[in-house]
């Protein structure tokens, strides 16, 4: 008996859905948290449409056939999705595996006597499979990566707000470490900020800085500097005793900085060279 | 050829540059400027380049030229009004002015080169006053 592999597969569509799904409700890792069942249906009904009413006797021997780009988008789209849902590598690899693992079910139901066209069949199903699950893979990756550069953006942003924290006092709290492309967003906005607000004195606080090497250093000294150049005083705040420490260790010359330990500290100096006084309000009891 | 006007205020002189600097024009602005704290005997040079969108390190250097020589002539100077894409350019030359005083407008520059020199002023008025009660 001749078997039509494609014919078969198209023949037994409804099958290999229902078996594939079957495959993925019983995994252990099902996350029902992010993604429902209707929604797992749907994506599965769609991915086997396309892939076999595009299978045929010539091209399900050439992966890189062009009738399997429709195929590969869907696949590439559900993957990326599932990147920004946030499912882990192993649920991704786990939903198309499962195809394949439907797929060969199929096959060793319906071809059981001849051997040979089953382990043909077999080879070729899995050759296919495993090609989608590198483009999965990469798409997935991709999907990934694309978060991560997002979130850095984001992280530069937001990381660098300038607050007036008094008349002619600006403070920039500097969160997570140093390089030269934040350092130029953090002088870029403090020296705006100055000239915007008119403020003398600016306070750099590193106390959410990890660690300060002779680079970070280096990029801090600039910042200052520039301060200096607009005509504003920079004070450095937030040392922590730790990199005092490392920054005696590596020989930094801070002795024309103006440094505090604490952003109170700080705060207190600017009153001080603006001539502001911070008091207690006197409580006068009334005597009855 | 342009001039940059150098304008006398009480003690100090005043310089506003309100046009692009090239290389000619600040070297007879640094020139000038010398031959009038001499003239004038003035105590501080206030230098406004607040119009100034454009700096090299020549024009870096002319500035820190122009308070070492003010400083000789017992002169201090004061630049106001620092663009903040001037004052990045300037660092990233390596030019950080160590020898320059900096202020953030003409006002605050004013206040700065007064409290710089009213030491002077202030022996100057003991002087009068000692005058004063002989």
């Amino acid at each position: 008996m001749e078997y039509n592999i494609p014919k078969l597969l198209q023949k037994k569509k409804k099958n290999i859905i229902e078996l594939w799904i079957t495959n993925q409700l019983s995994e252990a890792g099902l996350r029902e948290d992010l993604i429902s069942n209707e929604e797992i249906r749907q994506q599965s009904e769609e991915l086997v449409d396309s892939f076999v009413s595009n299978l045929n006797q010539e091209n399900i021997e050439d992966v890189n056939s062009g009738d399997f780009d429709g195929v590969i988008e869907i696949l590439s789209g559900i993957s990326i999705t599932r990147a920004r849902q946030g499912f882990s590598p192993r649920e991704t690899g786990a939903f198309i595996f499962g195809l394949k693992e439907a797929l060969l079910q199929l096959l060793q139901q319906e071809i059981k006597e001849d051997k040979e066209t089953l382990y043909q069949a077999t080879l070729q199903i899995n050759r296919l499979l495993d090609s989608f699950s590198i483009v999965t893979f990469e798409t997935f990756i991709k999907g990934r990566e694309e978060v991560i550069l997002r979130q850095t953006d984001e992280i530069t942003e937001i990381s660098t707000p300038v607050i007036r924290v008094w008349d002619g006092i600006l403070a920039l709290p500097i969160i997570g470490t140093l390089d030269s492309a934040r350092t130029q967003v953090v002088m870029e906005n403090l020296l705006q900020e100055i000239v915007e607000t008119g403020s003398s004195i600016a306070i750099l606080d590193i106390s959410g800085v990890p660690a300060v090497d002779s680079l970070v250093a280096q990029h801090l000294i600039k910042t200052v500097s520039a301060t200096r150049l607009m005509g504003a005083e920079c004070i450095i705040s937030g040392i922590r005793p730790e990199i005092a420490q490392t920054i005696v260790h590596l020989g930094i010359d801070l002795s024309n900085i103006i440094t505090k330990a604490t952003l109170a500290s700080a705060l207190k100096f600017s009153f001080q060279s603006l001539k502001l006084e911070v008091k207690k309000v006197q409580v006068v009891k009334a005597v009855v | 050829m342009e001039k940059i006007p150098i304008l006398k205020m009480g003690p100090f002189l005043l310089v506003t540059i309100q046009v692009d600097l090239y290389d000619r024009l600040a070297l007879s602005l640094e020139a000038d400027l010398v031959q009038m704290v001499k003239k004038t005997a003035a105590k501080g040079v206030l230098i406004d380049i607040s119009a100034v969108s454009i700096v090299d390190s020549f024009m870096g250097r002319i500035f820190g030229n122009i308070a070492g020589m003010c400083k000789i002539l017992d002169a201090e100077t004061v630049v106001v009004g620092m663009q903040p894409a001037v004052a990045i350019t300037l660092i990233e030359l390596g030019l950080p002015l160590t020898g320059v005083h900096t202020a953030l407008d003409v006002e605050k520059g004013m206040k700065l080169l007064t409290s710089k020199v009213d030491i002077d002023i202030e022996s100057d008025d003991d002087l009068d006053d000692d005058h004063n009660t002989i």
